[in-house]
């Protein structure tokens, strides 16, 4: 049980309940959708890009508590950040929640993500926003392909 | 001392129909482990079952003791798996009670029964032609009859579910025609438990001439089946969903209609003598088994049809249609369930979503009490898209349950909508 507290913490329900910046962003000039096939999960996200600057992100669609929380806290995480650092972020969110945190890295809020990797089963809802969010600023069109975590 | 003789002899017969569920379970070690301290509640059983002892025992006996190939060899061996092999048809052809073991061809599973016959009839099938099915079935009583509708032209027809989740009965008869070619559809549900009228639906086919193929994939652990009554061409079963070894089922098939279709597979067994110029096929059932098959599930399957008839499956089905209006009572008390699939007849299945909650962190909290439930679309997502949900959580029964399991499922279900208020 304690386990399923690590995984389900304060700061992931509250961000489920009441995820932030969820919406269509009207500023936005890069967008991608996101699909966990296995559950059914389905997110938008949409970036304003200003040079090298991921200025705004925004996203919706629907999940598990695990999947919107990390849309929603990913949303705050990279916002300001240049499109490099928001890379370098996915890849060291990726390894916290597959068990193997990059050491030295302040992981601020999305440190809560660390019980995933407790639950290999739920890693790819943790996961479905950064993959998503890297589609969309790999994209040189407007649009990208749709991702997939299956 | 009369007296006394006639009290055990009661109590006897008593013992004998009671359904003893403790010594059930006691069949399967899988079951002996516990979860997070408690012993495990296994309740996704719609996806595979856990297999009795006596099915192990038969897989590991034959590797053991007997493993050799089959139909080929002149040593003892070779004899042995052959008539251990041949013996488990028997099993199968009473579990089914078919005409003839003729009738029962060897195959993966359900899935790949279905294929085997939607890919031998392409044969049957031209443009225009059609194929029905139901809004209720597995993706694997869909896909094989789209490739073969892609490959031919045939149209497939998909008679609609109501909002219990049942077929829409006079859909279905309206759209049986000269058109239809064949009809496919599941006996049971594995997404919401639906029992098919498939006494009806069968009559409903064949007043228009149209064969019949069954997906019996979640009768076959539930219910007595009995093809010859029944009357459909086709029946497919699965192994593992009938505490069998997965990889391997069986198709039924009536004599004159597997003569009818070509094979599906070519290979070794299949043939009676083969020359570059020409081949000629062996008989049934070996005509449809190509290349060496999986010996070991098929004897563990015979197992399990035998380890299914001891414990007698009309007892099984009576204990399980109890222990399904137990569940079904318990869950519709919890806050914010809704049952999905209320049909009139139901077997075997609990599917439902929470308000608010995702069936994936309902599965995670629930697998966290020790209590294994699916969580997603079950391979139905057709079904899914009727209720307009993206997917369910299903708590599947078998016929070794317990209502304290459904009763940790039921108190798992009421902390789950407290965590996510």
């Amino acid at each position: 049980m304690s386990q399923l507290g690590d995984l389900y913490q304060e700061l992931i329900l509250d961000h489920s309940k009441r995820p932030r910046n969820f919406g269509r962003l009207a500023g936005a000039n890069r967008m991608a959708e996101g699909f966990n096939r296995m559950c059914g999960d389905k997110i938008t996200i949409f970036v304003e890009v200003e040079g090298d600057i991921v200025k705004d992100v925004h996203f919706e669609g629907s999940g598990c508590a695990i999947s919107t929380a990390s849309a929603s806290l990913l949303t705050g995480a990279v916002k300001g950040k240049t499109r490099a650092e928001a890379e370098t972020l996915f890849e060291n969110f990726h390894n916290l929640v597959t068990g193997a945190p990059t050491p030295g890295v302040d992981f601020g809020k999305l440190a809560v993500f660390a019980g995933v990797s407790e639950y290999p089963a739920r890693v790819k809802c943790a996961s479905l926003a950064w993959h998503t969010l890297h589609s969309a600023l790999a994209a040189e069109a407007p649009e990208a392909e749709p991702v997939s975590t299956e | 001392m009369a007296i006394a003789s006639s009290g055990i002899g009661t109590a006897d017969i008593e013992t004998a129909s009671a359904y003893d569920v403790e010594r059930v379970r006691a069949d399967f070690p899988l079951l002996r482990q516990t979860i997070e301290g408690q012993p495990v509640a296994y309740l996704d059983n719609a996806a595979t079952t856990q297999k009795p002892q006596a099915v192990i025992d038969a897989l590991v006996r034959f590797y053991t003791e007997d493993c050799s190939n089959i139909h080929r060899s002149v040593h003892r061996l070779g004899e042995r798996a052959t008539e251990q092999y041949e013996a488990a048809r028997g099993k199968v052809r009473t579990f089914l009670n078919a005409a003839s073991e003729r009738e029962i061809v060897f195959v993966r599973g359900t899935t790949e029964g279905i294929n085997l016959v939607a890919q031998s009839f392409r044969s049957r099938l031209a443009a225009g032609d059609e194929v029905l099915i139901t809004g209720l079935e597995h993706h694997s009583n869909i896909v094989p009859w789209q490739l073969a509708c892609e490959a031919t032209g045939a149209n497939l027809k998909v008679a609609p579910l109501n909002e219990k989740g049942e077929v829409d009965l006079d859909a279905y008869r309206g759209l049986l025609g000269s058109r239809t070619k064949i009809t496919a559809f599941a006996h049971i549900s594995n997404a919401l438990g639906t029992v098919n009228p498939i006494e009806e639906m069968i009559r409903a086919a064949h007043a228009q001439g149209v064969p019949v193929l069954v997906d019996g994939a979640q009768a076959a652990p539930h219910l007595p089946l009995d093809v010859r009554a029944l009357d459909c061409e086709f029946y497919a079963i699965s192994g593992h969903k009938m505490y069998g070894p997965t990889g391997i089922g069986a198709l039924y098939g009536k004599e004159k209609w597997l003569e009818r279709l070509p094979p599906w597979q070519g290979g070794g067994d299949m043939i009676r003598s083969v020359t570059f110029e020409k081949t000629t096929y062996n008989e049934l059932p070996y005509k449809f088994e190509a290349g060496t098959p999986n010996i070991a599930g098929t004897i563990g399957l015979g197992a399990a049809c035998d380890y299914l008839q001891a414990l007698g499956r009309e007892r099984i089905a009576r204990y399980e249609q109890t222990l399904l209006a137990y569940g079904t009572e318990l869950l519709c008390g919890v806050p914010g369930l809704r049952m999905v699939g209320t049909a009139a007849e139901k077997a075997g299945v609990l599917s439902f979503t929470m308000a608010g909650v995702h069936p994936h962190d309902v599965g995670t909290v629930l697998d966290s009490l020790g209590v294994a439930v699916r969580a997603g679309h079950h391979c139905a997502q057709p079904v899914m898209d009727r209720f307009a949900i993206p997917a369910t959580t299903r708590a599947s029964l078998g016929l070794y349950n317990t209502r304290a399991e459904l009763d940790r499922l039921a108190a798992g279900l009421r902390r789950v909508g407290e965590m996510f208020r």
